[in-house]
């Protein structure tokens, strides 16, 4: 069979393979993810834009409605009841989301962004500087991380800045491994070596081809590491070295609320339910984020959940 | 190797009749197999022999039963010694694994435990099914790793899979195959990644443990010259559907559907160097998007309109041949 | 050793490489020659732990051998740095062989193309200038030039092949060398993507060192051919002379086991029989590394390596002589 007018045959297929599906079809397929995603957002919002909304509630004190149980009949401020001094528990929880936050987000992209780069160059060249970013990521893991920070903030004086920097610098360690375990990894791949052999500098390969490939799983790190850091800025303030009044956090309140729980056991359990709520979306939607992010699983996610680690560890595609 | 010419008298111990794969992908059900038949005699060796996504491997996956969780048959029927492996219940296909089907995969590292020696991994058949004792068992795989060419066998059961080489790993997997005398083997691309020189050695070690144990043997391959050199038979397969059948010599030498003719053309091996090869024109169509009508009429230069109403149904063409093609008739190696 | 007539584009002498240290030395090259001329197409065959893989590394700068040289066109390349060396970079490319591997998953087929020119910015330096060259590039491989924004998913193991044959052609080489570019391909897109290659030489004069197992495809793509078994090349000629009269045994037996499409009914040729399995890399055979698996082996091959042989006849003086490593020859 000659091939047409001498022409090269087109290599064209008939019909092109059809385009993954856009990743919010994919989330909104799986309930339990949506759901868990829809809770981080709004505790995000929460965050972001409820103290336009309070005023002044989560301090103003009434101490003719102290301890009041979550009711009603107050209005908005009492739905979840009041503490000692009569502030609205509610409020409270509000302003706190955004202390939080403010401690959690930022230390996990400090350490997001700085173990990773550090990971990713050491992981690319090997040799003396795998071994040095190493043994840097064993130090700093052998300290115990609450201890140090306790340390530390003792030594100085708590403050939210305190807080974060020692909670970045505690998990660089984390993504510093992730990363350079990648790299190492994806240095001897086809496409790697295809790069030298135009003569690509080295930066440019950690940043356009290995770059891409681990930040979903530097993300779902960073997604799990997130409760992490969150867990520990509230124990740090139960601890009372972490946020000081006036400001507030879940976990300070949890702290304050404690000598209450017979009696008002509602200031210390609704911010501990906070914080389950959020760890709990968050690593759930670490688990698909997992899937989602890395072109060869997603499939699984339209298995229905039990079968989703289950045996045929084959994608279709590679069937037949 | 020569094929052996004697046909043989009875039913075929592998009965393959309108089977039905499909397969369910993130987006949407398509079909991998569309009513496949076949057949396979005792001591013959058939070959399954077709391009990526022509659903060869779903067709064995589906005859051992070892599709779940993403494909499923929903239709046809598998019949091994009688039994239709296909409406069994899983213990009873379990039953059968091993003593009456076997299959033999492409990648012998992934197919065997890693942390396990290979004696006790051989060994296993015999317990499970047989009931042997510990002692026996092992004293039967030694025999079998004797029986497929391993060196040094009472030391070598002690080993782990990594530190045996491909070839010596594909002689495990074909032990643990053949270990209860099963009536048809199923070997899946059972050469692709080994050498060219293993290969030999392989393919032959297959040939004499069909003879000697007069088993039907199941090649899948996408190898010509592995079929024109170690099968009886052979059925084309293209886009989940079987496209020709018939006894390898006159296939190869007279084929009747134009995908087969294709393929022979297209080996370089009787190529003039310097002149273009003659390619089949484009590539082998996604199972999502398998052309209306006659499956190869995209690629066909013989599509005509009416290939793309019908789709051919595969009829004789010959003793103990069949062809799909409206034009078969008029089809004739130039 | 007798050379090609004219200057050899690619001059490998004594190049030698290992890994490893101590008893887990691997010595994956151990002195070989190859030359390749202008417009010239060689094959590289033999089975794995050969060296041909790594062969081909060092040919492209990503490996600097041990011993031995490497001339392109009268230069060393590890003499070379900054601009020189990216300046060779554009001269000597690669295709692989794993279409699915060798392509970044998360770029299109005209990011993937175009990024050897994100280094050697001054081949194409406007961004008009560089779709224009994407549009040419894909069309000269058979592609459409809408499949530019399609990523590497989207395509057929054979159109990624052709994606990759492309992205090789960016920089203009002089040679380039195909690591079994097509042995991961289906049947039927072989033939096209071969056909592809041919095209390229007949029209750009493109050399090529073609790397594969397959001995019928390097026979009908290779001008000439060298046979290369735990390191070392062990036999090398024009492809016509070492396929129809194989020198050594182990290319004798390479190509009886090579299964053949032949059914004419005739009983298929003898079978040369290979005893055991290729040595592992680490403990090669002294004297002739062949000698366990070769039925014509005595006690010379074990003390002694074996020098070079000429096939007689030897050829007129500007064509390539049949040569090979091996005491006890075979007839022709």
């Amino acid at each position: 069979m000659p091939a047409p007018d001498g022409r090269i045959p087109s290599g064209a297929a008939t019909s092109s393979r059809s385009r993954p599906p856009r990743w919010w079809l994919l989330l909104g397929r799986d309930r339990t993810a949506a759901a868990a995603a829809t809770v981080l957002a709004l505790v995000f919002l929460v965050a972001l834009s409820g103290r336009l909304f309070l005023g002044d509630r989560a301090v103003r004190q009434d101490l003719r409605a102290s301890l009041r149980p979550p009711s009603l009949d107050h209005g908005f401020s009492g739905l979840l009841g009041t503490d000692v001094l009569g502030r609205s528990v509610l409020a409270r929880l509000v302003d706190a989301a955004g202390t939080t936050l403010s401690i959690a987000v930022p230390a996990v992209l400090c350490s997001l962004l700085i173990g990773s780069a550090l990971g990713l160059w050491a992981g690319y060249h090997g040799g003396v500087r795998e071994s040095v970013a190493m043994r840097v990521a064993d130090v700093i893991l052998s300290f115990p991380s609450l201890l140090i920070a306790v340390v530390v903030l003792y030594v100085f004086a708590p403050g939210a800045m305190n807080i974060v920097l020692i909670l970045a610098v505690a998990r660089i360690p984390v993504y510093l491994r992730t990363a350079r375990a990648e790299a190492a990894e994806l240095r001897s791949r086809l496409f790697v070596d295809a790069a030298r052999t135009f003569g690509t500098p080295a930066s440019a390969i950690i940043v356009r081809h290995l770059l891409p490939i681990a930040l979903p799983t530097l993300l779902t790190v960073a997604t799990l590491d997130f409760c992490f850091v969150m867990l520990t800025e509230s124990s740090l303030s139960f601890l009372g070295i972490g946020i000081q009044p006036p400001e507030v956090s879940w976990g300070l309140m949890v702290a304050q609320g404690r000598q209450y729980l017979r009696t008002a056991w509602w200031i210390a359990v609704l911010p501990g339910l906070a914080i389950m709520l959020t760890t709990v979306s968050a690593t759930v939607l670490a688990a698909w984020v997992r899937l989602a992010t890395d072109p060869g699983q997603r499939w699984r996610l339209t298995l229905p959940r039990k079968r989703r680690g289950a045996r045929a560890a084959v994608p279709p595609e590679m069937i037949a | 190797m020569k094929p052996t010419d004697l046909p043989s008298p009875g039913r075929p111990v592998l009965e393959v009749d309108g089977l039905r794969v499909d397969l369910h992908t993130p987006s949407g059900t398509v079909r991998a197999v569309d009513g496949v038949s076949f057949g396979v005699h005792k001591g013959r060796t058939l070959a399954l022999l077709g391009e990526s996504g022509c659903g060869k491997s779903m067709t064995a996956l589906s005859i051992a039963g070892l599709l779940d969780p993403v494909a499923e048959v929903t239709g046809g029927s598998v019949r091994v010694s009688g039994t239709d492996v296909v409406r069994s219940s899983r213990a009873e296909r379990r039953k059968l694994a091993g003593p009456v089907l076997s299959i033999v995969f492409q990648d012998a590292l992934a197919a065997l435990n890693p942390v396990q020696p290979v004696g006790r991994q051989l060994a296993e058949p015999f317990r499970i099914h047989r009931g042997l004792s510990r002692r026996r068992a092992a004293q039967r795989a030694v025999e079998l790793m004797t029986r497929v060419g391993i060196p040094e066998p009472g030391l070598r059961a002690r080993s782990y899979p990594h530190q045996f080489s491909g070839g010596m790993r594909q002689r495990l997997l074909i032990a643990m195959a053949v270990a209860l005398d099963p009536d048809v083997l199923i070997a899946d691309e059972p050469t692709t990644a080994l050498d060219v020189t293993v290969q030999a050695q392989i393919m032959r070690l297959l040939r004499d443990l069909r003879t000697e144990r007069e088993m039907a043997l199941v090649l899948i391959t996408h190898d010509l010259a592995v079929v024109a050199r170690h099968a009886d038979d052979v059925v084309v397969m293209y886009a989940g559907t079987v496209v020709e059948t018939g006894p390898v010599r006159d296939v190869f030498s007279r084929p009747r559907h134009p995908y087969t003719k294709g393929l022979l053309d297209s080996v370089p091996e009787h190529a003039v160097r310097g002149r273009p090869l003659p390619a089949v024109p484009g590539s082998p169509p996604e199972l999502s998007a398998v052309p209306s009508g006659c499956v190869f009429r995209a690629r066909c230069p013989l599509a005509a309109e009416r290939c793309a109403r019908e789709r051919p149904p595969l009829e004789s063409v010959g003793v103990s041949r069949s062809a799909a093609c409206h034009f078969s008739e008029e089809f004739d190696r130039v | 050793m007798s050379e090609p007539p004219g200057t050899p584009l690619l001059d490998v002498r004594g190049v030698t490489k290992s890994f490893g240290h101590g008893r887990r030395r691997l010595t994956a090259v151990d002195g070989v020659d190859i030359r390749v001329g202008r417009g010239e197409t060689l094959g590289l065959v033999g089975e794995s732990g050969c060296g041909k893989s790594t062969l081909a590394r060092v040919v492209l700068g990503l490996e600097r051998p041990d011993a031995g040289s490497v001339r392109f066109d009268g230069t060393d390349p590890f003499t070379l740095k900054g601009r020189d060396l990216l300046a060779w970079r554009r001269r000597v490319q690669m295709v692989f062989q794993d279409p699915f591997a060798s392509l970044n998953a998360r770029m299109c087929a005209g990011d993937l193309i175009g990024e050897p020119w994100r280094t050697h910015r001054d081949i194409v330096p406007t961004a008009r200038e560089r779709d224009r060259r994407v549009r040419e590039l894909l069309s000269l491989v058979g592609l459409r030039e809408s499949d530019a924004g399609r990523y590497p998913n989207e395509f057929s193991g054979g159109q990624r092949q052709r994606i990759g044959i492309a992205r090789a052609l960016a920089l203009e080489p002089d040679l380039i060398v195909c690591d079994e570019p097509v042995s991961a391909l289906d049947l039927s897109v072989q033939a096209q993507v071969l056909n592809v290659l041919s095209e390229l030489r007949a029209r750009l004069g493109v050399s090529y060192v073609f790397i594969s197992h397959d001995l019928s495809v390097v026979r009908y793509i290779s001008d000439r051919v060298a046979v290369m078994y735990l390191g070392k090349v062990i036999e090398h000629g024009r492809a016509d002379d070492v396929f129809d009269r194989p020198l050594h045994p182990y290319t004798a037996a390479l190509m009886s086991s090579a299964p053949r499409l032949d059914v004419s009914g005739e009983a298929p040729g003898e079978e040369i029989p290979l005893r055991g399995e290729i040595p592992s890399p680490y403990g090669i055979p002294s004297g002739c590394r062949f000698r366990t698996r070769c039925w014509k082996s005595e006690a010379r091959c074990a003390e002694t390596a074996p020098s070079a042989v000429t096939r007689e006849p030897a050829p007129p003086t500007g064509r390539e002589r049949h040569e090979g490593l091996c005491h006890f020859p075979l007839d022709g």
